[in-house]
């Protein structure tokens, strides 16, 4: 949870709510990234950031992404973001 | 050196291992008299283990472990009033997937998923809030929880919700900051700590000003550090050489990542959003002054405490701490997880009874996940 995981993002889903497509691990996740938006989202689109908990929070470059998503599979934290992100998908459709 | 071989770049490690050891000499750091370090940050605990950083080091330096786990100093008050909302009618109860195991006093949030409460982990506070759209006759709760790291992201969730008139979207809060437990800590006379390594994702919100007051007030140092294993090696190398000179600042080994100032959006949306609470309890370590955030009036429609009648609304009421669980003094470095009498025993992994075992950012989750000194307490 306090960790955050690197995405990159792929595309701009909702200009006005400043939510974004991020390919996180091969996951893709809609994450909101209005914490790293200075002007147009567009320009955003091929970036690699930060995301904590579905929100971009730092654009790093690649080779700091890499390094930073090598750490996370070490310590088992990559699985738990990808699992919580797929848990999260879940819990939206299910009915009590 | 047999994990060193294991580091991306071992030759670094190496190095820094040499410097460290040097360093530490040069302090006259020894096994019967260490330098204590403490890393804040829970991400930083499980690395160090993950690596064995802690038998790598001279036998100088000893890391001792701090409050940086957010579900592991929630109070056992705090899950009671989760369940408490999660059994109102009509509630969908959304977490962390952290949270579900930490003991309550009647139950966790997993047994009283178990007793039919409506209780959705979620990834992202953007999750509850499509819950909220998606249906409308319930009550969506989203448990915040965390520090600055996931405040900005509970915020900005607030300030949507408002925007688009959200009605049945609410947070139970609780957030918290990392600078006043450490203040506590430094206030305590029993505490014996050398500096300290911080954390890196909180202060890539928050920046490194807010611990001027740890090497300008106490005269310590402190160094904030990213999370690969030599990041941590370099910032004890920081640490020891403003100690070998006699000097105590704030340092950034993280610059790559953690701006001097800041996220100036985060900060905005947290500043809007939320102020402090007079003080909040923690596992452990008690009520600390100022060390929580609650919802400001002008959003208190977003606000489970106000919503529920629950919490800190309704006034205060002590409540204790399981029995023989010692994870206050493991928090404040009093002693090893191993010296707890519940380690291994009463408390696992599996069937953890302090909520130091429940988290992977856990001191004595750690411990017992890398084995070595759960060796020692058989």
């Amino acid at each position: 949870m306090c960790l955050g995981i690197p995405g990159r993002i792929v595309a701009i889903t909702d200009e006005s709510r400043q939510m974004a497509m991020a390919e996180i691990s091969g996951v893709r996740r809609e994450v909101n990234v209005a914490c790293i938006a200075e002007g147009p989202l567009e320009v955003l689109v091929g970036e690699w950031a930060l995301i904590h908990v579905g929100f971009a929070m730092s654009r790093i470059d690649e080779g700091e992404a890499e390094r930073t998503l090598q750490a996370l599979r070490d310590l088992g934290e990559a699985q738990e973001a990808l699992e919580a992100m797929t848990q999260g998908q879940q819990s939206l459709e299910a009915a009590r | 050196m047999k994990y060193a071989s294991e580091f991306r770049d071992p030759a670094l490690a190496r190095a820094l291992l040499a410097r460290i050891a040097e360093t530490a000499d040069r302090i006259g750091a020894t096994r019967a008299k260490p330098v204590h370090i403490m890393e804040i940050c829970g991400g930083h605990t499980h690395s160090i283990f993950r690596y064995g950083l802690d038998k790598l080091v001279h036998e100088g330096v000893e890391f001792i472990h701090g409050p940086g786990c957010p579900v592991c100093v929630l109070p056992m008050a705090r899950v009671d009033e989760c369940v408490e909302i999660a059994e109102r009618p009509g509630v969908i109860f959304t977490t962390f997937g952290d949270a579900m195991r930490v003991p309550g006093h009647r139950k966790s949030l997993m047994q009283a998923k178990a007793a039919g409460c409506d209780i959705r982990m979620v990834y992202s506070p953007l999750d509850a809030l499509e819950l909220a759209r998606r249906n409308p006759g319930r009550e969506v709760v989203f448990f915040g929880l965390g520090f600055e790291t996931t405040t900005p992201s509970t915020a900005l969730s607030i300030q949507a919700a408002a925007r688009e008139g959200l009605a049945n979207f609410s947070v139970f809060c609780n957030h918290i900051t990392v600078p006043e437990p450490i203040r506590a800590l430094l206030n305590d006379p029993d505490m014996m700590l050398d500096g300290f390594i911080g954390p890196g994702h909180v202060s890539m919100v928050i920046g490194t000003h807010p611990y001027d007051f740890i090497a300008e007030d106490y005269g310590k140092p402190i160094v904030v550090a990213g999370f690969e294993p030599t990041d941590l090696l370099q910032s004890v190398l920081m640490v020891l050489t403003q100690i070998v000179e006699g000097r105590a600042a704030v340092e950034n080994q993280y610059a790559r990542v953690v701006p001097e100032h800041g996220n100036p959006v985060s900060l905005a949306a947290i500043a809007d959003v939320y102020e402090r609470r007079p003080s909040f309890e923690w596992r452990g370590l008690g009520e600390i002054d100022a060390s929580g955030l609650r919802i400001r009036p002008k959003y208190k429609a977003f606000d489970a405490e106000e919503k529920f009648g629950i919490g800190y609304a309704t006034g205060r009421r002590e409540v204790a701490e399981p029995e023989g669980c010692a994870c206050g003094a493991v928090m404040t470095g009093r002693i090893k997880p191993t010296a707890c009498p519940q380690f291994g025993r009463g408390c696992t992994p599996e069937m953890p009874l302090g909520a130091l075992m429940v988290s992977s950012e856990g001191a004595c989750a750690a411990y017992w996940q890398y084995g070595g000194a759960r060796a020692a307490a058989e």
